[in-house]
């Protein structure tokens, strides 16, 4: 649904992104994930013909963003990192008229900007003015404005930002519920957006593509120990030698209080552990295994290293 | 087509939930009836004493005499007042960022600077019919000649939108509308007066400098000349001003 192939975008001297590919399939939520002046705007500016690559192709749907954008433009929705709002006018005004410049015909779109607030909850404001109301709000008729005209692909620069809490958690709700039927590309650098609403992931770092593919993939790849941090109540010494002497264990150290164990692969020794540490009465208090997350993940790409 | 008259209509409802039109409209009207009020009282008591002699009599002019300064004095008056209609229309997208929804909706850049033109010609032609209320009462009272008052019109007109087109091209380049209104003003006003470096220019220049300047061109329409090189020349030079703002638009593709 979205193909990005050698990707290069300068700004005079200045290289924003360079060289990259990725791919996302249709009805898949995938994250674009990077620290802050990585390239993820840029990227998503050039997917949606706001600006022009320097270099490489970019596809939407089965347009080229370059040679036919006004295709590409009729079955897109963004939402820009600054949303696009017009403060003097109402939320239904608002969405009446980006339905309109979204050539939604005169005879839908008022059922299309209905629906929209509906979507995103937005009934209890749809006749106020843009700009009394408040932060989370202009946020969701910012995700309205991107849906009104129902577009294949959605492109959301950093939908959360900005949003307390409790907020942060509904736009996700949003967003996982417009899965399926749209084709999602958002962008942030909160680690736990993208566990909890992408299928996959793209990582890239001054501009450049880390590392790319679903969620499992990526933790595979770089995850190649498992482990368990495990906690007693006493002679934390004593137990980590202990435990250093079950077979397959390869290290047994501690760590702030905790011993953290870690084997190979494929095994799991956890029952073991447990049963060792309750024999010998350590008193446990606590064993959890440590899979590697997405934030471990992350900070190792982003530091550069690609081996753990 | 459509998408044009989509953008004029965002931008008319723009104009008119905020105080914007309302006051250029109101202080317009306000100057132009405080100009006319004061032509007629001058126009009154001129013709009250060429009446006494008959040579003189015959001369009394109600278009020489009222309209002519009358559209002179609104010529100036829009020269203030169009930067300020003008001075928000792309510098606000900017600032605000609905430029980004602009540009990646699918409506084309042409469309949108002529949406936001004709949103503009619009209340220029409020402002000119409400002024035409006041050129009614001396068809009732008097009995000036019909043709050159619609000239002078269609010149204001014409110039208001030659003016709009700069104003157009001048917000298109900042995001502030302050700078965007002080350019607009300071382009138009030395356009206005180019034509005075003609008495000093030589050659070629003298008659370019006099062909640039607005001042000659509106002469010739307030005297009730129709000539299409002065309607050309609007036409040209609005055409110029939404030229150079398209090329700005499209200039962020190059950057």
């Amino acid at each position: 649904m979205i193909a990005v192939e050698h990707l290069t975008k300068k700004y005079g001297d200045l290289t924003a992104v360079r060289d990259l590919s990725f791919k996302v399939d249709k009805g898949q939520i995938w994250g674009l994930l990077g620290p802050n002046a990585a390239g993820k705007t840029t990227t998503m500016r050039i997917l949606t013909g706001f600006l022009p690559a320097t270099d490489g192709k970019a596809q939407v749907g089965n347009f080229d963003v370059s040679e036919q954008p006004n295709e590409v433009k009729k079955i897109l929705g963004y939402l820009p990192e600054v949303v696009p709002l017009y403060p003097d006018m109402t939320v239904t005004e608002y969405l009446d008229f980006v339905g309109a410049i979204k050539r939604i015909p005169v005879a839908k779109r008022k059922e299309r900007v209905a629906r929209a607030i509906k979507v995103t909850a937005l009934e209890q404001v749809k006749g106020r003015l843009i700009k009394n109301i408040s932060r989370g709000f202009k946020q969701r008729v910012g995700i309205a404005q991107a849906l009104v005209h129902d577009p294949q692909v959605l492109i959301l620069d950093e939908p959360t930002i900005g949003l307390d809490p409790a907020q942060i958690i509904e736009i996700r709700q949003l967003i996982k519920s417009l899965k399926g039927e749209h084709t999602i590309i958002l962008s942030t650098h909160i680690l736990a957006e993208v566990t909890q609403t992408c299928d996959g992931v793209v990582i890239i770092n001054e501009g450049r593509l880390m590392a790319s593919g679903s969620l499992e993939e990526l933790t595979a790849s770089f995850h190649k120990k498992d482990g368990a941090v495990v906690k007693v109540r006493k002679d934390i010494q004593a137990a980590a030698a202990e435990i250093r002497k079950i077979e397959g264990v390869e290290k047994a150290n501690r760590e702030d209080g905790d011993i953290k164990v870690e084997w190979p692969k494929g095994l799991d020794l956890r029952e073991a552990i447990s049963r060792l540490v309750v024999e010998k009465q350590f008193g446990l208090l606590e064993l959890r295994p440590t899979a590697m997350n997405i934030e471990d993940l992350y900070l190792k790409i982003v530091s550069g290293g690609t081996e753990s | 087509m459509k998408n044009i008259w989509i953008v004029a209509r965002k931008e008319l409802r723009t104009y008119f939930t905020s105080p914007i039109a309302y006051a250029v409209i109101t202080v317009f009207m306000l100057l132009v009836g405080f100009f006319f009020y004061s032509l007629v009282w001058w126009f009154n008591s001129q013709s009250m004493q060429m009446a006494q002699n008959e040579y003189y009599a015959r001369q009394i002019n109600i278009n020489q005499m009222l309209f002519q300064p009358l559209f002179n004095n609104m010529s100036i008056i829009l020269l203030l007042m169009i930067p300020l209609l003008t001075m928000r229309l792309f510098s606000e997208e900017k600032k605000i960022g609905t430029e980004e929804l602009l540009y990646t909706s699918p409506i084309s850049v042409n469309q949108i600077i002529l949406g936001k033109f004709f949103a503009s010609l619009l209340v220029l032609v409020a402002m000119l019919v409400l002024t035409g209320v006041l050129s009614l009462f001396t068809f009732v009272f008097g009995q000036p000649e019909v043709a050159p008052v619609l000239n002078g019109y269609l010149g204001l007109f014409l110039l208001g939108a030659a003016f709009i087109a700069i104003g157009i091209f001048f917000s298109s380049v900042t995001e502030n509308q302050i700078v965007s209104a002080i350019l607009t003003f300071g382009a138009l006003l030395l356009f206005w007066i180019v034509n005075w470096a003609s008495n000093s220019a030589s050659g070629i220049w003298r008659g370019v400098l006099n062909y640039v300047s607005f001042f000659q061109h509106f002469d010739n329409m307030t005297q009730g000349i129709l000539d299409t090189t002065d309607i050309v020349y609007y036409l040209s030079f609005a055409f110029f001003g939404l030229f150079l703002t398209h090329a700005v638009i499209q200039s962020r593709r190059w950057r």
